[in-house]
């Protein structure tokens, strides 16, 4: 067999370890699928009427605001799939079985590269239920198949992004507690963007901050994509922004993952 | 220091030089300004255990961590079953198998899952990779424990789970970081049986330990690492001759009757160890018969109210006593369960030094 082989082998055989141990152990999959709904359904039956009149002015309500919403939702999504990785990937290098993986004759990237695809894999699912509620609750994009296509695309992209991110942040953390902090200020991102409120509603500070953090090109290419608004250039930062991110949190990562144990 | 007699007793070696498992050549490491390991050399015949003995902190997993590729050595040469492992660390890992000081199995797995995830990361295919599994099972005494999470396993179980794993790849050359330490006296048995197994297969064994009961059970050679240099090497045995026979322990009813005796051996010159919490007394005696009349005399001539008296046989704390002059600070270096028994040097009787 090629190295090539051994490296995909390798790989399907840590994928498989992620996904049984998510059967096992379903907190993860828990948090990522079910924050977002919670979140979703609280903005909705709880905000949702009073919002909806604000963004889109008298007569509009529940129904406009759960649309503006969703694309935002579905940000979060990745952020708590996001919360979650840092956990796994800490238990895995305190418990001393990741040492033991380091020491064996196995293609070294497939350690990670299970991690990482099996975080996008529970973070893709958690997006599809969550896009299933929300045609449930009566969400109404105007999306063509290929608009859905590319969305997915997009979203997949910057998962896979910023799950890279939170296996450097797991791998960077001392402990398990450590790792679970460190991620934290992720799931409050997509709130200081324009997930939740056009950032335009927003302070000049915070607002400056929301248009220029990375989710909200993200969450403004997905909602044009789906609802048809203006898209822009966002599209393009969108893009950009998923490929620094991945770029950077693979080498931080790689960088971790191969120093000395301390 | 080093003992550079070949390896001629050892059975497996033919009279023609044997290349050797592991050789270690001015390996030196340090983490920011500690100097952890100052040029330590060791070689290793294949099919033999070695033991390298020494006390928390002389940077024994440090030695284990840069021979299994998980460091990098700062200088010296490193090789393991012929390869260096700065140059060639794949070929390193295909021949070596690592148990680490803290189990590293997947505590979400049952013990057969495991053994099974090792098999499919060595690229067994399935029918070998179950024979495999099957046997390890059995061998290591977990096939009724199989089918269960290893998070319900004992500690003696997860050491065994955690041998078996290292054994999935049939390794040449085995790595144990304190294979034994925490364990009760049972599980401690046990695992000594599977290293004298492995060993009986042809594999080599490279341990370290802080018990040299351990060391004197299974090494054929041994090292003293001591502050990051070798101060010792050779058989258990000669290793032995070069500590004066152990100690006898004497327990006192008070604190002023422990006062007394302390301040008449101290008076000799003679350095013996004081615990106040167990009111007892460390003085030198190899428990002979002769050693020990002169020292129940002594105890009738100084009128000494001695309550208990046990003979220890050298243990870890005496060797580096003999060796380096000071003793471990190391509370459960003994594995028969005699704690809290620093040894000090007759002018600081009251508290053990700390090695580091």
């Amino acid at each position: 067999m090629t190295t090539t082989t051994f490296a995909l082998r390798d790989t399907s055989t840590m994928l498989r370890r992620e996904f049984r141990r998510t059967l096992r152990y379903p907190v993860g999959p828990s948090v990522t699928v079910g924050l977002p709904i919670v979140f979703l359904l609280l903005f909705v039956y709880v905000l949702g009427d009073t919002l909806g009149a604000g963004l889109a002015g008298p007569g509009a309500g529940r129904d406009d605001y759960l649309d503006y919403l969703v694309p935002g939702m579905l940000v979060l999504t990745i952020a708590s799939a996001t919360s979650v990785t840092p956990v796994t990937v800490a238990i895995d290098r305190t418990a001393g079985i990741m040492d033991r993986f380091r020491t064996m004759a196995i293609a070294r990237s497939s350690v990670l590269a299970g991690h990482v695809l099996a975080n996008v894999a529970q973070a893709m699912v958690g997006m599809a239920v969550l896009v299933g509620i929300a045609l449930l609750l009566g969400f109404s994009p105007t999306a063509t198949p290929v608009e859905w296509l590319v969305t997915a695309g997009l979203l997949a992209l910057a998962t896979f992004a910023l799950i890279w991110f939170a296996v450097a942040l797991g791998l960077v953390a001392d402990s398990v507690e450590t790792a679970s902090n460190l991620a934290m200020p992720l799931v409050l991102l997509p709130f200081l963007g324009s997930g939740f409120v056009p950032t335009e509603s927003l302070p000049t500070g915070l607002r400056w901050f929301a248009e220029y953090q990375p989710f909200t090109p993200i969450i403004e290419t997905v909602r044009g994509l789906l609802l048809g608004t203006a898209i822009g250039w966002q599209g393009v930062v969108a893009v950009a922004w998923c490929l620094v991110i991945t770029v950077a949190s693979w080498r931080w990562a790689r960088h971790l993952f191969h120093r000395d144990p301390t | 220091m080093r003992d550079l007699r070949a390896a001629t007793t050892d059975p497996t070696t033919t009279p023609g030089r044997v290349a050797p498992a592991i050789e270690v050549t001015g390996l030196r490491r340090s983490y920011g300004d500690l100097l952890v390991l100052d040029g330590v050399d060791l070689t290793v015949t294949p099919g033999t255990v070695f033991a390298l003995l020494g006390p928390n902190g002389a940077g024994k997993t440090t030695v284990v961590n840069i021979l299994t590729t998980l460091v990098d050595a700062h200088g010296g040469t490193v090789r393991v079953a012929g390869h260096d492992v700065a140059t060639e660390p794949d070929l390193v890992r295909r021949s070596i198998g690592v148990t680490g000081q803290f189990s590293a199995i997947d505590d979400l797995f049952t013990g057969a899952e495991n053994l099974r995830l090792m098999a499919d990361l060595h690229h067994l295919d399935r029918l070998e990779g179950s024979r495999r599994v099957s046997e390890l099972l059995e061998r290591f005494d977990l096939v009724d424990a199989a089918d269960r999470p290893a998070t319900t396993y004992s500690g003696g179980m997860r050491r065994r789970l955690d041998l078996a794993m290292t054994l999935v790849g049939d390794p040449q050359v085995i790595f144990l970081d304190e294979p034994t330490t925490g364990l009760d006296p049972r599980s401690r048995r046990t695992m000594w049986e599977a290293v004298t197994e492995l060993v009986d297969d042809g594999t080599t064994v490279f341990l370290t330990t802080q018990y040299l009961e351990e060391a004197d059970r299974l090494a054929d050679r041994v090292a003293v690492l001591d502050r990051g240099t070798i101060v010792a090497d050779g058989t258990v045995d000669e290793l032995k001759r070069r500590v004066p026979g152990g100690h006898v322990r004497l327990q006192f009813p008070s604190t002023v009757q422990l006062d007394t005796a302390a301040a008449t051996w101290r008076d000799d010159g003679r350095v013996v160890g004081r615990d106040d919490r167990s009111l007892t007394l460390q003085v030198p005696g190899d428990g002979s018969p002769d050693s020990l009349r002169a020292l129940l005399d002594r105890i009738d001539r100084d009128r000494l109210d001695v309550e208990h008296l046990s003979v220890h046989r050298p243990d870890l704390d005496d060797v580096f006593l003999a060796l380096t002059g000071r003793g471990t600070d190391h509370d459960a270096a003994d594995p028969e369960g005699a704690t809290g028994t620093g040894r000090a040097d007759p002018d600081h009787a009251t508290a053990p030094e700390a090695v580091r």
